[in-house]
This record gives C-alpha cells, sequence and structure tokens, in this order.
C-alpha cells in the first residue's frame, strides 16, 4: 500500500466512507436525542412558592423538575454561623451573600451533589443538613463540610415576586 | 469439531442438512469430547443456561401484566402479587431467579479463577464472559427499578448520579439517561425496554461464548491440554448432560427454597414503599451481588476516583488472562497461588459484608485495606507469582497418573519444560 501512489479509486473510497459516514450519523443523532428532556418536561420548568406560612428555623420542600427544592426561613444565630465561616475551611469555597439574596431565605435544590439522595435537615456536624446515603455534612448554608459530596447543594435561578412568593426557576 | 463427518440416516434427514447443517451441528454437540475428570464446579455452565432461561420465559409473562407508567408501575407490581393467576409465583421466581442467576456466575467465574480456564487458548471465551457480567449486572439494576418502590428509585438515582463524576460532561449524560432533570417516567419507561433486550443480547453472546469454548474445548481440574477425542474424553452426551442435570435438580433445590420458604429475605423492606421523590430512604443498599463493588466505591473519599475504582474493579477482569503470567493453568499445581486464591475469595466476601454496612469509622477503614488488596492481587501478586512460584510438576495426561497409581515424576512435565 504505502509504496502505491493514491489513485482516483483511492479517492473515491475515501468520498464514499466520508459521505456514508456522515449519512449514518444524522440517522443516528435522533435516535440519541430523542433520550433528552422532551417539550413537556421543558415546560414544567418553573414554579411559584407561596411562603407566608414559614416560620424561623422552618424549612418546607417543594418539588420543582421532579428534584426537591428546600426553602429555609433562617434564624439570627443559623445566619451569623453562615457568615462566620472563613473560605479557607470550605471544599467549595462560596460566600453565604452569594448563595442567599436575602441572608433570611435560602433557596437550593435538596439533592445531595454526591449521588443525589435528599440530605436531612437540621442533622449534622454542622448544624445544616446531613446526607444519609454516604454522610456529607453539609452546614448552615448548605456548603458541603465534611464527606464525598464534592460540591455545595446548588441554588437555583429563583426570584421574589413580591414579599411572600417565591418563583423557582 | 468432531473428526469424523457427520451423515444422517434417514433420507429425509440428508436432504434437510445438504441444506441447513442444524443435525451436522447437534451431532457435534452430543458427541463433543469433555474431559472425564471434570468436576460438579463444571456444571455452573448450564445451570447458568437454566437461569437465563427461567428469567426470560417469567419476564416475558410479567411483562404481560406490568405497566411501565411511574404512577402505575407499583400498583402494577401488587396487581400481579394479588390478582393475577399465579403471578405471586411468577414474580417470586423472576425477583429470586436474579440472585440465582448472580450466585451462578460468581460460582463460575471464581471455577475459573481456581482452574485457569481464562487462560490461552481460551482468553475469548473469559472476555465474552465478562461482557455477559457486565450485561447482568445492567439488566439487573434495571430490573430493580421497575417496581417503582423506593430502593427501585432510589438506587436508579444513586447508579445513574455515578455518571456526573465524568468531567464536563458527566451532568449532560445524566439528564440525557434520566429524560429530564430527575429519575421519573421516561427513565422508567427506557429501563423497562432495555431491560426487556438485554436478555436477548446476552442470550447471543451465550452463543459466541459456547462457540468459542467448543474451539479448544473444555478446560479441567489439572488445567492441561487433552487430546481429542482419546482416553481423557467422554462425549457430551449422555455422561455431561447426565452430570449437569444432576446438579441442575440440586440447584432448584436450594432456588425453590428460597421461592417458596423466603421470597423476600434478598430484597429490601423499602421497595414495599411507592417512590417518593422527597424522602430517600435512611439507608440505601444496593442488591447483595453488587455490594463488593459498592463497598469499593464508597471507601474512596474523593466522587471521580470511587467511581474508577468500582468500574476498575470489573474492568481489571478482562485483563487477567494478561496479567497472570504463569504458564500453569490448575491452582492445583500451584501452592502460592492457591493460597492466594482463597485469600481473594475472603477479601471479596468482606467487602460484600462492607457494603451492606454504613460508610464510617472501623467499617471504612477495613473497606479501605480489602479494597487496596483486591486490587494488589490483580495488579501485583498475580503478575510476580508466575516468575517466582515453584510449581508442582503437572501430569501429561489425565489417566497418566491414575493408572500409573501416583504421578510419574519421569514422565510429568515440569515448568521449565513447559517455557520452552
Amino acid at each position: 500500500m504505502s509504496d502505491k501512489k493514491p489513485e482516483r479509486r483511492d479517492f473515491l473510497f475515501t468520498a464514499s466512507y466520508a459521505v456514508g459516514a456522515v449519512g449514518v450519523a444524522a440517522v443516528v443523532w435522533p435516535l440519541v436525542d430523542q433520550m433528552n428532556p422532551d417539550a413537556s418536561v421543558k415546560a414544567l420548568a418553573s414554579t411559584e412558592v407561596d411562603v407566608s406560612s414559614v416560620k424561623p428555623g422552618n424549612t418546607i420542600t417543594v418539588l420543582w423538575r421532579g428534584k426537591p427544592v428546600f426553602i429555609r426561613r433562617r434564624t439570627q444565630d443559623e445566619i451569623s454561623e453562615a457568615k462566620s465561616v472563613k473560605m479557607e475551611d470550605l471544599k467549595h469555597p462560596e460566600k453565604d451573600e452569594d448563595r442567599a439574596k436575602d441572608p433570611e431565605w435560602l433557596v437550593m435544590l435538596g439533592v445531595c451533589t454526591h449521588l443525589g439522595c435528599v440530605p436531612l435537615n437540621d442533622k449534622g456536624d454542622y448544624d445544616g443538613w446531613f446526607c444519609p446515603c454516604h454522610g456529607s455534612h453539609y452546614d448552615t448554608s448548605g456548603r458541603i463540610r465534611k464527606g464525598p459530596a464534592p460540591l455545595n447543594m446548588e441554588v437555583p435561578k429563583y426570584e421574589f415576586v413580591n414579599a411572600n412568593t417565591i418563583k423557582i426557576g | 469439531m468432531s473428526d469424523h463427518e457427520y451423515v444422517p440416516s434417514s433420507k429425509f434427514g440428508k436432504w434437510f442438512n445438504d441444506r441447513l447443517p442444524l443435525l451436522t451441528l447437534a451431532s457435534h454437540l452430543t458427541d463433543y469430547p469433555t474431559p472425564k475428570n471434570l468436576n460438579y464446579w463444571w456444571t455452573f455452565g448450564g445451570i447458568l443456561t437454566f437461569c437465563l432461561i427461567t428469567q426470560i420465559v417469567t419476564g416475558l409473562t410479567l411483562a404481560m401484566h406490568y405497566i411501565a407508567h411511574a404512577d402505575m408501575a407499583f400498583e402494577s407490581v401488587e396487581h400481579i402479587m394479588r390478582d393475577v393467576n399465579y403471578g405471586w409465583l411468577i414474580r417470586y421466581i423472576h425477583a429470586n431467579g436474579a440472585s440465582m442467576f448472580f450466585l451462578a456466575v460468581y460460582i463460575h467465574i471464581f471455577r475459573s479463577l481456581f482452574y485457569g480456564s481464562y487462560k490461552s487458548p481460551r482468553e475469548i471465551i473469559w472476555i465474552i464472559g465478562i461482557i455477559i457480567y457486565l450485561l447482568m449486572m445492567a439488566a439487573a439494576f434495571m430490573g430493580y427499578v421497575l417496581p417503582w418502590g423506593q430502593m427501585s428509585f432510589w438506587g436508579a438515582t444513586v447508579i445513574t448520579n455515578l455518571f456526573s463524576a465524568i468531567p464536563l460532561v458527566g451532568e449532560g449524560i445524566v439528564t440525557w439517561l434520566w429524560g429530564g432533570y430527575s429519575v421519573d417516567n421516561p427513565t422508567l419507561t427506557r429501563f423497562f425496554t432495555l431491560h426487556y433486550l438485554i436478555p436477548f443480547l446476552i442470550l447471543g453472546l451465550v452463543v459466541l461464548h459456547i462457540w468459542a469454548l467448543h474451539v479448544p474445548g473444555n478446560n479441567n481440574p489439572i488445567g492441561i491440554d487433552v487430546k481429542k477425542p482419546s482416553k481423557d474424553t467422554v462425549p457430551f452426551h449422555p455422561y455431561i448432560v447426565i452430570k449437569d442435570g444432576f446438579a441442575l435438580l440440586m440447584f432448584m433445590i436450594v432456588f425453590a427454597f428460597f421461592v417458596f420458604y423466603s421470597p423476600n429475605i434478598l430484597g429490601h423492606a423499602d421497595n414495599y414503599i411507592e417512590a417518593n421523590p422527597m424522602v430517600t430512604p435512611a439507608h440505601i443498599v444496593p442488591e447483595w451481588y453488587l455490594l463488593p463493588f459498592y463497598a469499593i466505591l464508597r471507601s474512596v473519599p474523593d466522587k471521580l476516583l470511587g467511581v474508577v475504582a468500582m468500574l476498575s474493579a470489573i474492568l481489571i477482569l478482562a485483563a487477567l488472562p494478561w496479567l497472570d503470567t504463569s504458564k500453569i493453568r490448575s491452582a492445583v499445581f500451584r501452592p502460592l497461588y492457591k493460597q492466594f486464591y482463597w485469600i481473594l475469595v475472603a477479601d471479596v466476601l468482606i467487602l460484600g459484608y462492607i457494603g451492606a454496612m454504613p460508610a464510617e469509622g472501623l467499617y471504612l477503614l477495613i473497606a479501605r485495606v480489602a479494597t487496596a488488596y483486591y486490587f494488589l492481587h490483580f495488579l501485583v501478586i498475580l503478575p510476580v507469582l508466575g516468575f517466582k512460584e515453584k510449581t508442582i510438576p503437572v501430569p501429561l495426561s489425565i489417566t497418566e497418573p491414575i493408572l500409573g497409581g501416583s504421578p510419574n515424576l519421569a514422565m510429568a512435565k515440569n515448568k521449565e519444560s513447559l517455557d520452552k
């Protein structure tokens, strides 16, 4: 092969394989993409929650996109505890101000960033959350402090529509 | 493979066989020369075929009543248990059948490890076997999701989240697997589809596994090459058929014990609670047959490395024919390997036990030591052992030590002559 010069036929082979490969890819893509979230799943992208009945120190859990979202009205102690943590002590450094726009309200996905379990409220070594599956501890800002989870619990996009209503998504 | 050419006796048989040589195949399978010293550890190939057929038949009948929808799956399984004629029996056979399948496959794999069945010229048989084992795990995992109980849901969540450990594309892959932003109805329907498909893929691979086996023929307890056909072999039928059949009966007694006397002992009580995405059960455990790998996953404190360690623990088996450098197959003639073999068995059992325990304190320490030893066995001990170990002389044939009364050392090949 190597001592032979490319001929017209080699060009034709290469061109045919290339066109064939593009054709196969064009057919395979719809078969792969059909597994991605469909329009009806995407349509459920936002949820409005009435938080007027949540008292300080309480957490409510709502379902958004099939996942639990924790909405916690934090006490002053919890807020000061979250703010006093040094950045060097954090595995995934994030300031509490960046996680809770209004320090009284912490809104985050109640999904452990390790393997997706729902952590338990008011548990663990840091007064925040504890994941029963593989033992990750989160603090009062939902930041990972101990255990196998790599990241803090995710804060979704949300806004206060009015003083009593939070819109998630 | 038979040396003689098969000719059907009837005229129709000859006419048919000339057009489609099925009778030649049947003749090959019945006459297939088998080493005459095969022990009962060799009966698990047949037992595994039985397990596969059982799962396919019971699975097909369950699928006639099951509804793959997040709102109805749990109820339809209860409907099978309470309303469908013999539904309880079929479902308990299917659920316990999965455990029996894995029990048999582990014995089959450890048989190969002891007698060196994965070594040249049987590497392809071994690798096909590992692929079958991987598919079995996938099928079992997806099957466990279908009843849509709490363990189903959270097991699915944890296992699919393993993919999120992949850098950059991990999250995208998980969303793609789920068909949404969490495990939900789209996940259930695709798992049902794949759970239905995989057994037939396994069936095809089993055909290749047996085909590849019939090229060199069976390994045997003393691990030597056997001349075929010869005084060292017996025809598959009736000798092996009867032996396999007897072993299968014994196996079915164990199987029936689980189905009729403790059908839920291998399952988890939480799976009789319907899936709830808001509450994770306090203690998530996979089915018993995945526990050693689960222990390896949890013993590594880093998410990505834990997943890598768990997958490596399975995939390392595929490289086994090249990691084991000893030319002697059977552990019978390898005094040191024999001891390391049993240490490995104990190590895997310990990992299995730890996998069911909470990941903390002493358990975590033991899990780490056992995980390290698992990799040490395959990556260091096996390669070194082939060079260092002084093996026992191997007989020339299966018949020789028996007819000679004791191994004839003058006739025996030792390791040095094998190396030439």
